[in-house]
């Protein structure tokens, strides 16, 4: 049973297949209109989410298919202590696909593993969010029509952002890409992922402190929220989180076919007067996530 | 140094000296209703100096546990007085049970009866991380 729980478990041919399904999903959404009539998604979300769960069940819905749903893990049975693993095999036998998001790192493994339907992971903890992955691909793809040759900022929580790490490990795999990696000090990127993702395969990088410093060199900018859930410490999250705020005054210096991303959402890391600005695309990539969504669950419904 | 030699069990040869108690106490031998004899900096050609351990019982040993202490250590099965398999052990490519994850956000901190998987991600750094949240491993000391 084909699942998707790391963005590493899709090839880059699987990757592109995905981006022009999607991409033709745009052009021509009445095609697919049909295309999982009588299919059941059933989304297990233990973690409060609101992008990301209707963008399931509005993909879902998109291609005449049905979603059944839990929303928090407060009104599931995971309250009376039930394990993923039953989870897995209970809701198999009510649905044909599922996607889930839980705040215990790995719990989509553990689902996909027991389950007898396909399992898509929507975000287990601070661990991984392919379909966040998938979003951001499809919307450099769109805004920059290539994967090649970009020079990639991504700014502010490097350590706890998981989007952060899974797209550095998507991307990685292209040529000519090349990553500026701006944090404050303690929120570096973890240095597992530096040297697996970016040192051992050669892939040119710098770190700084300073965006200021390297906005106009930059062809993406990848913004990030400090997340207040990431912290056991309160302070230290206080202390964090304004690091850095994006303005119109700022983006002067960057270049003019600039793309700004932000996985959403956002707590005050870009100004909102950067939305009207062409170059902020973090809602076009709200848009493309439905897309993405959906190439996905009909891929995964006729490999099942 | 004479240990009696053994008819039906295990002895664990090429420890790297030093190391033999850790492992003794990683494979629980001290709960074992039997003979064991651990002998410790014993000449080596190829390796100078090494420890050993003798086992007087026909117990399953846990070759991944070994390989992950003591990578290169050799099982040597003893039945009816003779050698009936000798075995230099890898580093295991996953350890099942062996390692616990520290990680308290882990799914493995919770999920029922869930076995602790970690893989060999580095072999050259001898580095492993858990199966479900990739938190790399406390290294061995």
């Amino acid at each position: 049973m084909r699942s998707l729980i790391d963005i590493t478990d899709l090839s880059k041919e699987e990757i592109a297949e995905l981006v022009d399904t999607a991409q033709d999903m745009i052009a021509h959404p009445e095609k697919y209109a049909h295309a999982c009539d009588g299919k059941i998604l059933a989304a297990l979300f233990f973690e409060p989410s609101t992008r990301t769960r209707l963008s399931f069940e509005s993909a879902m819905q998109s291609l005449g298919g049905s979603v059944i749903s839990v929303s928090s893990a407060a009104s599931s049975s995971a309250a009376k202590g039930e394990s993923v693993a039953d989870t897995a095999k209970t809701v198999s036998c009510y649905s044909d696909i599922m996607a889930i998001r839980h705040p215990k790192e790995g719990a989509a493994l553990v689902l996909a593993k027991n389950a007898l339907v396909p399992v898509i992971n929507a975000g287990d903890g601070g661990h991984c969010h392919p379909t966040q992955t998938l979003t951001d691909l499809l919307t450099i793809y769109r805004e920059k029509g290539r994967f090649d040759d970009l020079t990639v900022g991504l700014c502010g929580d490097l350590k706890f952002g998981r989007t952060v790490h899974s797209l550095i490990n998507a991307l990685s795999r292209y040529s000519g890409i090349r990553f500026v990696l701006i944090s404050p000090e303690e929120l570096k990127l973890p240095s597992y992922v530096k040297k697996d993702a970016i040192k051992d395969r050669g892939i040119p990088y710098e770190q700084t402190e300073d965006l200021m410093e390297v906005l106009p060199k930059l062809d993406i900018l990848y913004m990030t929220r400090v997340q207040r859930e990431r912290f056991f410490n309160e302070e230290d999250y206080l202390r964090l989180k304004d690091s850095y705020v994006l303005t119109p005054e700022k983006l002067r210096v960057a270049k003019e076919d600039l793309c700004i991303m932000h996985p959403l959402p956002r707590v005050n890391e870009i100004s909102v007067a950067v939305d009207d600005d062409p170059r902020a695309c973090y809602f076009k990539q709200v848009r493309n996530g439905r897309y993405i969504r959906m190439a996905l669950i009909l891929k995964l419904l006729k490999e099942a | 140094m004479n240990v009696d030699s053994i008819q039906n069990g295990v002895v664990i040869d090429h420890i790297t000296a030093g190391r033999a108690m850790r492992l003794y106490e990683l494979l629980q031998l001290d709960k074992l209703d039997a003979s064991v004899a651990l002998i410790k900096n014993v000449s080596s050609k190829r390796m100078g100096k090494k420890d050993i351990i003798k086992v007087d019982a026909a117990i399953d040993i846990d070759l991944d546990l070994i390989g992950y202490v003591d990578p290169g250590a050799t099982v040597n099965v003893i039945r009816s007085g003779e050698i009936v398999s000798k075995e230099s052990i890898p580093m295991p490519e996953t350890l099942t049970n062996v390692l616990v994850c520290k990680n308290p956000r882990c799914i493995s901190s919770t999920e029922q009866e869930l076995p602790q998987i970690f893989k060999l991600t580095d072999r050259e750094n001898k580095i492993y991380r858990c199966l479900y949240c990739e938190t790399k491993a406390e290294p061995e000391r």
